[in-house]
């Protein structure tokens, strides 16, 4: 069975046709979905891309977030279909309610590119299980509104749950809260993170590596990882 | 045509990278009297028609489901303007 992955496409997306990519080169197939659209077309699980939907006007993610496809987005997450948000996805997701807290402007107030190292923290999402628990990755961040902020008490909470998934390791590139990079909602099935595995799926694309420049392809296992988690529920 | 203003303010315990930046340029500039800025935004909803309770209500619902996150903001004032 060849899994098939929806990328869901709004105005202002930038790294749709990367996900695209990434999903190809990970062994499944992509399939590209529209915003205004409320036809999923059957995909086994979704990706959120990055980019700048309608400017980041109102706040990042927050008008994306009203698109006529998030309706069935939002049904597909309670049914517990695996749901990737990269970025601007992820602001979506949290607009959404589907993920808990917000993003802010990043508290140097600069835009920030970089290879990123992250800690895996909670291998047993469906984004993630190709993982191991406490494992160091490295993929590209780049934005400038991904400083992740909630109550203490949400904090304390989403901590306790095992709801982070990412934590930024060596440096915190925009005064996230906790350090954290990424979350997971209650089923696991749905995750937001800020930076982008899509990046890092194919030698001579991805972040340098001790080995070799660019060769960095830590971003597959998220992929890897909704392939497998499809082919669990369908066996 | 009557106009309904909605504020919304960034919540006071969480940081404003904002306001933060420009509490910044006044220390530059030497401005001794302020010790804090924060910026929110301001809407200006203009209304087809007469404000109704039940137009009033809908601003107050969009303000808080729409124009703010009660996440990260609240809405400090919601006001008809002529």
């Amino acid at each position: 069975m060849t899994v098939r992955i929806g990328v869901i496409t709004f105005p202002g997306s930038l790294d749709d046709r990367d996900a695209q990519r990434a999903v190809r080169i990970a062994g499944a197939e992509p399939v590209a979905l529209w915003h205004g659209s409320h036809d999923l077309e059957g995909v086994d699980a979704l990706v959120l891309p990055g980019g700048f939907s309608y400017g980041d006007y109102l706040r990042s993610g927050a008008i994306a977030a009203l698109s006529p496809i998030m309706t069935e987005v939002k049904d597909a997450a309670a049914k517990g279909m695996p749901i990737l948000g990269i970025c601007n996805g992820f602001q979506m997701l949290v607009e959404a309610h589907l993920l808990p807290g917000g993003l802010i402007r990043n508290d140097h107030q600069h835009f920030v590119r970089r290879d990123q190292r992250l800690i895996v923290e909670n291998a047993e999402t469906a984004w993630t299980s190709a993982f191991e628990q406490g494992q160091e990755i490295v993929i590209p961040l780049k934005n400038a509104e991904g400083g992740y902020i909630a109550d203490a008490e949400t904090l304390d909470r989403i901590e306790g749950e095992g709801r982070v998934a990412f934590r930024y390791a060596g440096v915190n590139p925009n005064g996230s809260l906790r350090d954290i990079a990424g979350l997971t909602n209650e089923g696991g099935n749905v995750v937001g993170l800020m930076p982008h595995p899509e990046h890092a799926t194919e030698p001579g694309f991805g972040p340098d590596t001790r080995a070799a420049m660019r060769s960095g392809v830590n971003g597959l296992g998220f992929f890897e990882s909704a392939i497998a988690a499809v082919a669990r529920v369908a066996a | 045509m009557p106009t309904i203003v909605v504020d919304v303010m960034p919540k006071s315990e969480l940081l404003d990278p904002q306001g933060k930046a420009v509490t910044g340029a006044f220390a530059r500039l030497g401005v001794e009297s302020f010790t804090d800025v924060r910026i929110g935004k301001r809407f200006e909803l203009t209304v087809d028609g007469e404000v109704t309770d039940e137009v009033l209500a809908e601003a107050r619902r969009l303000a808080e489901e729409v124009l703010s996150n009660s996440v990260i903001e609240d809405v400090v004032g919601v006001e008809v303007v002529e």
